[in-house]
């Protein structure tokens, strides 16, 4: 275990562990996500109180699950950048912030669609809700202060600490919902308990739970090999990837870097 | 994991546990900002403030909702199970109001106890079935109704 994580230091080593990953996950992931998105939204029975209108849970929650667990993770890679110093781990802050701050919108944003035929109002300043929004502006902070700040090291510091203490937001956001009155509800899915909702309508929500997942998985991996190429320019397997069999015209090859 | 590393992980969890019981602290000492509405045992027993704007939520009680069939006016109590509120409010209610469902109304104590409504939300719960059951259900507990009502839960 100790020799992968190791190994997760050298650039060049993820940048091909990654690439036979990623059509894995985005094959695997895009079928789940989409054949529960076509069972949840086609298939799957009505609810006796809110009618269609429900649906909308298909989408709000598995964004609103992955909004929070990517920022777990980034928590944890900001850990490793403060004690190990790793730099993947700070790539992968700096690859999935956007894709967080983008899924935080979209559970906002399908919350206050379905907030609006059912509880009469699209947006109300209780804890889940209000928790939820700072979760959007810890993401976009994240975004700011990394490219605020041009020295790559000090930047991945300053962010691998901005992200550790924005993290107590996490459990805030989780147990809003049962520390207060809110008027979002509790969770339908627990740990501990059977779902309060019939087979029918969750396993096509867990089918595009594990979906979105997957893709993550995805997308963090393409970014981060973006991010990796953008910061290993200079170096020499970068140089061989980009031309390939261009190795003997060492000087033009130079010349060519400075302009990427 | 060498001592410098490890050093620097435990300083690192111990700001972090610092911090979280500086949050924790503070939400609590917040609580009652933060909940968003009181709760009928709270205006029963006189925690909720008199004519000021706030927010009081609960179920709405069976067979209380009374409409005026002359106007948009609506009365109804809401209830814990231990205390309820009268609730007056005039205008369009949301869909989902239904006596056994949970409403957050927006409005303020008058000097009679009743809660002047200018906005009511209907708040769901975290139940969700396809109608067929929800029909099913009904029919069961009316059946069970007819047997003997003393089994049902007392609230």
């Amino acid at each position: 275990m100790w020799q992968f994580f190791h190994k997760l230091g050298s650039p060049k080593w993820f940048y091909g562990i990654a690439g036979r990953f990623m059509p894995w996950l985005l094959g695997i992931g895009l079928l789940l996500a989409l054949s529960g998105i076509v069972w949840g939204l086609g298939f799957a029975p009505k609810d006796y109180l809110q009618g269609n209108s429900y649906r909308i849970i298909f989408i709000h929650v598995p964004t609103a699950f992955l909004a929070q667990s990517v920022y777990l993770m980034m928590a944890v890679a900001g850990v490793v950048t403060l004690v190990w110093k790793m730099k993947l781990a700070d790539v992968f802050v700096k690859a999935v912030a956007p894709v967080g701050a983008a899924l935080t919108f979209l559970a906002l944003f399908t919350g206050a669609v379905w907030g609006q035929p059912t509880w009469g109002t699209w947006w109300i300043w209780d804890a889940r809700l209000t928790s939820m929004l700072i979760l959007l502006f810890l993401y976009l902070g994240v975004m700011a202060l990394g490219s605020a700040i041009a020295d790559e090291k000090s930047a991945a510091r300053a962010v691998a600490v901005l992200v550790l203490v924005g993290v107590v937001n996490i459990p805030i956001i989780k147990y809003s919902v049962n520390w207060w009155n809110t008027l979002h509800q509790p969770a339908t899915f627990k740990l501990t308990e059977k779902p309060t909702m019939p087979p029918e309508m969750w396993v096509p929500l867990l089918l595009v739970v594990v979906g979105l997942y997957l893709w993550f998985g995805w997308i963090a991996l393409y970014r981060m090999q973006t991010e990796v190429l953008r910061r290993e320019r200079r170096s020499r397997w970068v140089q061989d990837l980009m031309h390939p069999g261009g190795r003997s015209d060492v000087s033009s090859g130079g010349a060519r870097a400075d302009g990427v | 994991m060498n001592p410098a590393r490890k050093r620097k992980l435990s300083i690192i969890l111990f700001l972090l546990a610092g911090l979280a019981i500086a949050v924790g602290l503070a939400t609590y000492a917040f609580r009652q900002n933060i909940n968003l509405f009181y709760d009928p045992s709270q205006i029963a027993g006189g925690e909720a403030p008199v004519d000021v704007r706030i927010r009081a939520g609960g179920m709405v009680e069976e067979g209380s909702v009374r409409r005026d069939p002359d106007s948009l006016k609506v009365e109804f109590r809401v209830t814990d199970y231990a205390s309820s509120v009268t609730v007056m409010y005039e205008g369009i209610l949301p869909d989902l109001f239904a006596e056994g469902q949970g409403v957050v109304a927006t409005g303020h104590l008058n000097g009679e106890g009743r809660f002047m409504a200018e906005q009511v939300l209907a708040k769901h719960d975290e139940q969700y079935m396809p109608p067929e059951v929800s029909k099913a259900l009904e029919k069961a507990s009316a059946r069970a109704e007819e047997q003997g009502a003393k089994e049902l839960p007392n609230y």
